[in-house]
């Protein structure tokens, strides 16, 4: 950090906090205007991630944008996998097989624990809390492992294709999962005891970065940061997706739109999550895992190795990519942190016109000067820890 | 300086040497350089499982100036560029630089207007590390790359033949 | 309310203002002159049965070697009713203007801001009208169909380049 005395008259300090800063996690810039050590101004910088990933998905076929939605939000990866994959799915129409939805609800579940897990290590470790963060890798290791074990990669999944997913799931993931499901509630009750009821943690979240229902909705706030102020609103309730009509969760609310009740509401949320693939292991059906359409996925594997047709169709597919008909959808889902939304307008080639991502974080982060103007500076380290917002697809 | 300037390339270097080497690289002080996707697992690494205490560089310092080894694990875009080298040039000498990720190595998929095609184009790179993102193992493998080059060097060059080269 | 209540609604209210509805794959779609944007704007969010108090998304598409026009495309969502509309409104290449939104939500502000960098499109009466993802001395906008995929701009890295780069 770089401290410039501004004039001697007003007494305002101008402090430039990132783009490598511990706390802004990753690489935003917050250009802070102080009178001591309370916040007038805050602007915060971005673009330092800027990838072009909405221009290079243009000269991309259908399938060959997946990859690029998981390097989005990098700590949900298969969130955006699922968001891209609706929206291309919506674009053609095509209907998904029962097998293939849940598989998608599982992970997309188990995404948001693991994306919840991380955010809780780090805005623990911003505001001092050390051993959370030990205690929430030890949980997030057990969820990539089994995210390994599905897709063959840690992190970045590119496990869902159009029209279902890229494989079956493979043998032992589901007494593994269930292992974990079985343990993570007593785990989150190991966190819960050392931060819910903390007089030093409550001291630094509550009250604190307030923001009301009204302006929550206005400036655009989704997902726990929208409904720590109190709004009833989830995507997977109002708008279901990927058969999420057929589970039974609630969804928590906060009351006073603070950073303490952001931390509870995405805390509750896992425990909701858990529940979900708890269920979504006991009805798993039998079937494909991905739909057979000639012209949108690939046939078997076996069929290509043994039949000429089948051969013919997988090598005009990966070659030429899906056509979609002429026209232009837009399909959301409820990521870990808020409305991921997909804009696609097609005009009939095997390219995307025009994608344009619709990330959580952008629009998050830009009620963030209206929390912090007026308290005190290490109050900016609390409030961008509960926006829990990730560079990569703010930037994009 | 300290010690290394008394003493000169006399006959005391070769086992000094040796103990130079062998203090700085059981004793790496990593300056995270998080940009990306790479980060996470960069985390993962001072985490439980991994645990890089082990190899005695579990003390990220977010401060380069307390820092010997900068990891940039991520995506470094033009706007991005000119922070990271005034970062590098803050660290004291001597110092060593970890591209951790495709991206950081060459561009990665990112072939696009507005992404450095690999990061030895601002400053000068001691260990690729390819990946998307590598596997918290593959970090350690770097950095045990890093202290085995450590080991090779001579102390009293390190600094001249260094620039000389970038 | 659905999609066809929707449209009969902002038809009978706006007649001159719509140039083209349409409904594919349940998406309704409105287009709309650019002049009455900021009016029709305030009549979605404030009518009590539409109610679009939530911008979900704004942008900009780059339709000039379609139909030689910049679209700006609003994503818009009602909360309490649950429905969605996109409006769209085509502007001219050659002078791309319109009226901000930033007055009805307060969101569209650094959409809007992405809009003016990635496609150039000049929002009037926008606040703080500057660019937000690309460096500051970085030129042209990088989302248009002209611009070329890796038309990289080194000099936005400020002469920090390694000496034997450079030279090579």
């Amino acid at each position: 950090m770089t401290a410039i005395s501004n004039t001697t008259t007003t007494h305002l300090m101008t402090i430039n906090m990132g783009p490598q800063h511990p706390s802004t996690h990753g690489v935003l810039r917050l250009l802070l205007e102080l009178d001591g050590e309370m916040i007038v101004k805050a602007e915060p910088h971005i673009g330092f991630l800027h990838r072009g990933v909405e221009k290079l998905a243009e000269y991309k076929t259908y399938h060959q944008c997946i990859p690029l939605t998981d390097r989005l939000d990098y700590v949900a990866p298969f969130s955006n996998n699922l968001a891209y994959a609706l929206t291309v799915e919506k674009l053609l129409g095509i209907e998904i097989p029962e097998r293939a939805q849940h598989i998608r609800v599982i992970l997309c579940e188990l995404t948001r624990i693991s994306s919840h897990l991380l955010w809780l290590a780090t805005h623990a470790l911003d505001l001092g809390a050390m051993t959370v963060f030990f205690y929430c890798f030890r949980e997030r290791e057990t969820i990539y492992d089994i995210f390994e074990m599905v897709s063959g990669a840690r992190m970045n999944l590119s496990y869902i294709r159009v029209g279902g997913v890229s494989r079956d799931l493979p043998g032992g993931f589901l007494e593994k999962t269930r292992k974990f499901v079985a343990e993570f509630p007593s785990r989150l009750n190991e966190y819960e005891t050392l931060l819910t009821n903390n007089i030093i943690w409550k001291k630094r979240t509550v009250g604190v970065g307030v923001i009301s229902a009204e302006d929550a909705i206005d400036y655009g706030l989704s997902g726990p940061s929208l409904r720590g102020s109190g709004v009833n609103w989830d995507i997977r309730k109002a708008e279901p997706y990927s058969s999420y009509d057929k589970y039974h969760f609630a969804v928590p609310l906060g009351k006073n739109g603070d950073v303490y009740d952001r931390y509870y509401v995405r805390i509750e949320e896992m425990r909701q999550s858990n529940s979900i693939v708890h269920q979504a292991l006991n009805v798993l059906p039998k079937g494909d895992f991905i739909a057979r359409i000639p012209n949108i996925t690939l046939p078997p594997k076996e069929d290509v190795e043994t039949k000429m047709e089948s051969l013919i169709h997988h090598f005009k597919l990966i070659t030429d990519g899906i056509q979609p008909p002429k026209g232009e959808v837009y399909s959301s889902i409820e990521a870990p942190k808020g409305e991921l939304g997909f804009y696609i307008v097609s005009d009939g080639s095997s390219h995307p016109y025009r994608l344009k991502i619709r990330p959580p974080s952008f629009v998050n982060l830009e009620a963030l000067p209206k929390m912090v103007e007026g308290r005190l500076l290490p109050d900016v380290v609390a409030v961008i820890g509960s926006l829990d917002i990730v560079l990569g697809e703010i930037d994009r | 300086m300290g010690l290394e300037s008394h003493l000169g390339d006399n006959i005391l270097t070769t086992t000094l040497n040796t103990m130079v080497n062998w203090a700085r690289k059981s004793a790496l002080w990593p300056m995270p350089f998080g940009l990306a996707c790479c980060a996470i697992e960069m985390m993962a690494v001072v985490a439980p499982r991994y645990d890089l205490a082990r190899f005695g560089a579990e003390v990220f310092r977010f401060s380069p100036r307390q820092s010997d080894l900068m990891i940039v694990a991520g995506t470094l875009t033009y706007k991005m560029a000119p922070v990271a080298r005034r970062i590098y040039d803050q660290m004291p000498e001597p110092k060593w630089v970890i591209a951790m990720g495709a991206c950081a190595v060459s561009g990665g998929v990112f072939n696009t207007y507005s992404v450095v095609q690999g990061l030895d184009q601002v400053m000068p790179v001691d260990v690729y590390l390819p990946g998307c993102p590598p596997r918290p193992e593959a970090l350690i493998h770097a950095i045990m790359e890093i202290q085995k080059k450590i080991e090779k060097e001579s102390f009293i060059s390190k600094t001249t033949a260094d620039t000389a080269k970038s | 309310m659905d999609n066809e209540a929707i449209a009969t609604l902002i038809k009978t209210n706006f007649p001159d203002a719509i140039i083209g509805s349409g409904v594919f794959r349940n998406e309704l779609t409105i287009i709309i002159k650019k002049e009455f944007i900021t009016d029709i704007a305030k009549f979605l969010k404030e009518h009590q049965e539409l109610d679009f108090n939530f911008l979900s998304d704004l942008c900009g598409v780059d339709r000039v070697e379609m139909d030689g026009v910049f679209e700006v495309v609003y994503h818009l969502y009602s909360i309490y009713k649950n429905h969605r509309l996109r409006l769209k409104v085509p502007i001219p290449s050659n002078e791309p203007h319109i009226s901000t939104v930033t007055g009805v939500w307060k969101t569209a502000n650094w959409h809007e801001r992405e809009a003016y960098d990635m496609f150039g499109i000049k929002f009037n009466n926008h606040p703080d009208l500057r660019k937000i993802l690309m460096p500051d001395d970085f030129e042209g906008h990088p989302l248009r169909k002209s611009y070329p995929i890796d038309g990289r701009q080194p000099v936005t890295l400020r002469g920090i380049y390694r000496k034997d780069v450079d030279e090579a």
